[in-house]
């Protein structure tokens, strides 16, 4: 609490003093990866698409990325009743949409009643659907409205940060905004232009309407050395996401450019296919169903090594599925599993394995050897997986490395469970586990290990279902946090995902662009994109 | 320039014998993690200095070359083969047969033969070796290589049908597959040559490429197409220049194929 | 116009055969049908259904290409599954992007080729062949990537990639066709007769082996647009390359079975055009 407060003052001096140099217009300019496939907030699918809804949508509630925090946006006050099954929020009066349009309780009716339609399938709705039954979406006057969910929602405030109202009225449909900005320009596979909302409801302490920049650009730049490249020629102000290769070279080009802002919520982990329709021989299922092997594989695995070597240093060993960066939910007693060869042996001589001349058997004389399918273009996974090939020949372990273009992988893991292990990671955007109810719930179809189950196959796994059910449908954090702490503990125990590595939040911005304060969740350096600003260029001394 | 050719196959021998001793030659082995020495320069213990993984690059660079100085001039031959056969057969003969045999090519040339390499690949047992797994990527890169080359061929054999000395040859009785043999496959050599030694860095550079959507040589083993891949990044060429080292040793070998393969030497 | 016609109907033959193809290709390839999104631990089951119903129709290849036919006989191509967008649209705004990168990778390519044979020929010159197949050389070992890097780096227009990719190719074939063509014992008697080499060059050594060298131009053409691919992806040239790279990730498979109908057709104009010229200047010569 004291360090929130410090750092709320903290960010008051330096808005206030920032606000006595602060330099409007001029344009800021950063790159896409790849051309958004949609303007349309409700079908977000892609990270493309996401910045443009981050950067356009106006929100209710918006989760401030470096506190963690939430805070009103377009919802002055709200108020959950009916045992979290209703949210009431009272709106903004002055609000209006870039073509000015105003905003008033009907817009965010029509946008939840759009977003809940389930032919829609938007990710951004599946994650409110709590139950079985319709949403109800009441207007209550122009500023007042109310959403009641057919079950309680756990976390409900926090899901408002990704619903970008629409207006209800506007002949320009999704194009209509309530963000900073609004798309003014858009070149297929080249480039966007966004331009200040003109009638955009925020503004300063000093009364001065935001955004401070008049535009951005957004080029669409798929080669991450252009962008490097870019940015250090100053032809773009910041790289929002930057590799540890890409770290280092701006390190040591411009150290004030570049900003490690810690670790992150993502994760890289290692499962074992336990499906058991998989085309695998017996012997292997039955490998990959035991805890002590699973536990073994663990421990054989050296993460400073991984976190040291294949990310430069930018990463540091995984625990378990919530990374400390999540300050509230983190189970702060786990320890990351020790890189200890001869108890990883312990265990596998406990289920019948034996080392023998460098190569380990199971029980009947099967040489173990199985394979670890990854993304093919993943720099760091291929060298992640080449890793532990060498860590696990020292258990007397073959581990094949397979690269596979994803659509190929995605096809093994989701439809013929054809692989024997799986090496990707886990992209964080939620600090709710709520959002991860369809990767522990055993009948979800992405309990990636083994997935879509009629019952629970094991009794950890019904112990899981129970105890993010229980989470699911309490509203008191307290006790959601103990029942999401013991599901920490039991997937630490069980490792049906042996985590490796969390990932640091890594970003590199120009010394031009003012008031940026980096964060671990995304977008990490322009999550205050109406308070970013270009330092003039002084004037050349006569 | 009889020397610059003594010298390009001298070369070559080195290579070849420097690749097949590297068991004994090879500071380390290719796959052996230096875990501490990741990305040095070169020095006494690691001549080319180690890769990201700290692995001695020199050895990899050895045992790289056995993967592709083998295989990539055996996927040369292949296609350079088929060019030949498909090629100046129909271009020969003519008729029918070559506008079907044209139109096949032209059709060959716009297909998206990507997706057959995926199919095959996925078709493969995952626990396959790395060498059986790039033997077949190699292999199929020699049969879908061939038919730029072929239409080539194609044209040349054509205008060799009525050329004075093949019309010398059918006069003195020379036919059907004799004719074909003894006088027109030999002077569709200049083509074929050319094709042969284009492919050996274009295969090795598809390789190199096909490795994005893990259709390349898997870890850990090594070839010349994962080395070249180290330089398709900023920050590693531009502070360290010893990482241009494989590829001149790649314009090396590729330049002697060239020169040991001429046979066309300039009119006087 | 007996042979136009001819050659039209075996472009239309070959393009409805080659769509076809093209459709198999990408049908059977592994991926076909899934969809990142499917791992958004946010979607619940119906959903994740709802994404694996999306390719349904497509299934059935005859049944998708028959409808496919159909609707491009309408003017319709369809609808990109990986960019959400028209792919009639897609193709008009990239394609003239894609065609200038071509056009100009060929032009140069070809100048710069056929020169440093044609040099080499003329000039006679073992040190003059030998570097230009040492520069030749130089250039086939490098890869697209780090050409586009360089290009970067020296602030270069990167559609000159291109022709650094086509040079080599265009240069060892023409090198060796001409090379061949003035050993040939007219092109002796030119000389022995006191031609000028410029004149037994263009009435000499170019017609004989004009015939291949058309032949070549037609399948550079294919070389330069399968080379767009890698190289639009990597230097962010927003055209049909880059557009065919990302369709193959996503099996997009009515932007790729477009695209390659398209690029077989661009192939055949080529090769056909090149051809009719050919078999024009043998008629002439005869």
């Amino acid at each position: 609490m004291k360090k929130h407060l410090l750092l709320c003052i903290l960010l008051v001096i330096g808005a206030i003093s920032h606000n006595a140099v602060a330099q409007t217009g001029s344009e800021l300019r950063f790159v896409l990866h790849a051309e958004p496939k949609t303007f349309n907030p409700l079908l977000v699918e892609d990270d493309a698409s996401e910045s443009i809804r981050y950067l356009t949508g106006g929100v209710l509630i918006r989760v401030n990325r470096l506190t963690q925090e939430i805070t009103p946006e377009l919802a002055t006050r709200w108020k959950i009743s009916n045992g979290g099954r209703t949210i009431s929020f009272e709106l903004r009066r002055d609000g209006r949409f870039s073509d000015g349009t105003p905003f008033s309780a009907e817009d965010v009716a029509y946008t939840m009643t759009q977003l809940m339609d389930p032919a829609l399938h938007s990710p951004t709705g599946d994650a409110f659907r709590s139950g079985e039954g319709q949403v109800q979406v009441k207007t209550l006057g122009s500023d007042r409205v109310e959403i009641t969910f057919p079950a309680p929602i756990a976390g409900l405030e926090r899901l408002f940060d990704q619903v970008a109202i629409m207006s209800a009225h506007s002949a320009q449909k999704e194009m209509a905004v309530l963000g900073p900005y609004y798309v003014a320009e858009n070149k297929a596979g080249s480039y966007l232009i966004l331009k200040r909302n003109p009638y955009y409801w925020k503004q300063d302490g000093s009364g001065r309407q935001l955004p401070y920049v008049d535009s951005v650009r957004l080029d669409i730049v798929q080669n991450q050395d252009t962008e490097i490249l870019r940015l250090l020629r100053g032809e773009i102000h910041f790289i929002n996401s930057l590799n540890p290769e890409y770290f280092d070279k701006v390190t040591s080009e411009n150290p004030g450019m570049a900003h490690d802002a810690g670790v992150s919520l993502d994760s890289e982990e290692i499962w074992f296919n336990q499906v058991a329709r998989a085309p695998l021989p017996d012997y292997k299922k039955q490998w990959f169903r035991s805890t002590n092997f699973r536990r073994a594989i663990s421990e054989a695995i050296n993460r400073q090594d991984l976190a040291r070597v294949a990310f430069r240093g930018y990463a540091h060993p995984a625990i378990g599925p919530v990374s400390p960066a999540n300050k509230f939910w983190f189970n702060s007693h786990l320890q990351a599993h020790p890189f200890d060869q001869k108890s990883a042996l312990h265990r596998l001589n406990e289920d019948g394995f034996n080392l023998k001349d460098g190569v380990l058997r199971d029980r009947d004389g099967h040489v173990v050897e199985f394979s670890v399918i990854t993304n093919a273009g993943n720099k760091y996974r291929e060298r992640m997986a080449a890793m532990i090939q060498q860590d696990l020949e020292g258990i007397g372990i073959k581990l094949n490395v397979v690269t596979l273009d994803f659509p190929s992988l995605i096809e093994r893991i989701t439809r013929n469970f054809n692989y024997e292990a799986c090496l990707l990671g886990l992209l964080n955007d939620d600090l709710d586990p709520n959002s991860q109810m369809n990767l522990w719930l055993s009948s979800a179809e992405n309990h990636q290990w083994n997935p879509a189950q009629k019952t629970p196959e094991t009794a950890w796994e019904a112990q899981l279902d129970k105890l993010m059910r229980a989470q699911a449908s309490t509203l008191n954090e307290n006790k959601r946090k103990k029942y999401f702490d013991e599901v920490q503990q039991i997937v630490w125990e069980q490792e049906p995902f042996i985590y490796l590595v969390n990932r640091d939040a890594l970003s590199a911005v120009s010394s031009v662009v003012q008031n940026v304060h980096p964060a671990v969740l995304r977008p990490q350096v322009y999550w205050n994109i109406d308070q970013l600003s270009l330092a003039q260029q002084v004037a050349e001394k006569h | 320039m009889k020397w610059l050719r003594t010298g390009a196959i001298v070369f070559l021998l080195l290579v070849a014998a420097a690749s097949l001793s590297a068991d004994f030659v090879a500071p380390a082995h290719y796959a052996y993690q230096f875990r501490s020495e990741t990305d040095a320069p070169p020095s006494y213990r690691h001549p080319l200095g180690t890769d990201d993984l700290g692995r001695d690059r020199l050895s990899r660079v050895l045992f790289g070359t056995r993967v592709s100085l083998l295989l990539a001039p055996a996927a040369a031959w292949l296609s350079s083969l088929l060019a030949l056969l498909v090629g100046g057969i129909s271009g020969f003969l003519g008729g029918r047969l070559e506008k079907i045999v044209i139109a096949a090519t032209d059709l060959f040339l716009s297909l998206p033969w990507l997706f057959l390499l995926l199919t095959v690949r996925a078709m493969l047992p995952l626990n396959v070796s790395p060498m059986v797994s790039v033997v077949i990527t190699f292999a199929l890169l020699g049969c879908l290589g061939w038919a730029g080359a072929a239409r080539v061929i194609c044209a040349d054999a054509r205008t060799m049908r009525q050329a004075d000395f093949v019309l010398l040859a059918r006069a003195s009785g020379s036919s059907g597959l004799r004719l074909l043999w003894r006088h027109v496959l030999p002077n569709l050599r200049p083509i074929v040559l050319a094709q042969f030694w284009i492919s050996i860095p274009v295969f090795i550079l598809t390789e190199a490429n096909l490795g994005m959507l893990g259709l390349g040589v898997t870890e850990p083993l090594p070839s010349w197409g994962s080395l070249l891949r180290e330089l398709q990044s900023y920050p590693a060429i531009s502070g360290q220049p010893w990482l241009f080292i494989p590829l001149l040793l790649f314009v090396i070998v590729v330049g002697s194929f060239h020169l040991v393969l001429r046979t066309e030497e300039l009119p006087a | 116009m007996r042979r136009l016609r001819q050659h039209a109907v075996k472009l239309v033959l070959t393009l409805t055969v080659g769509g076809f193809l093209a459709a198999t290709l990408v049908r059977l390839a592994p991926g076909f049908g899934v969809d990142e999104e499917q791992l958004d631990t946010r979607l619940n089951g119906q959903s994740i259904e709802s994404l694996s119903h999306k390719t349904e129709n497509d299934e059935n290849l005859l049944f998708f290409y028959l409808h496919y036919g159909e609707r491009v006989l309408h003017g319709d191509l369809g609808m990109s599954r990986t960019l959400q967008r028209p792919v009639a649209q897609l193709l008009s705004e990239r394609l003239p992007e894609t065609l200038k990168s071509v056009a100009l990778g060929l032009a140069l390519g070809w100048v710069s080729g056929i020169s440093l044979a044609i040099l080499s020929v003329i000039v006679r010159s073992y040190s003059l062949d030998a570097l230009s197949s040492l520069i030749c050389g130089v250039l086939l070992c490098i890869p697209a990537a780090v050409w586009a890097l360089l290009f970067v780096l020296a602030r270069a227009p990167e559609r000159l990639v291109l022709a650094l990719i086509v040079l080599p190719k265009i240069y060892s074939f023409s090198r060796n066709l001409l090379v061949r063509s003035a050993g040939q014992p007219h092109v002796l008697a030119a000389h022995a007769k006191g031609l000028t080499t410029i004149r037994v060059l263009t009435w000499h050594i170019l017609p004989t082996a004009a015939p291949q060298l058309l032949a070549l131009l037609g399948v550079s053409v294919s070389v330069a647009f399968a080379a767009a691919v890698p190289v639009e992806a990597l230097c962010d040239l927003p055209g049909i390359g880059q557009l065919a790279w990302k369709a193959a990730l996503g099996r997009d498979l009515y932007l790729l079975t477009t695209l390659s109908v398209l690029v077989t057709a661009i192939t055949l104009l080529a090769n056909s055009a090149c051809e009719l010229l050919g078999s024009t200047i043998r008629g002439s010569e005869a």
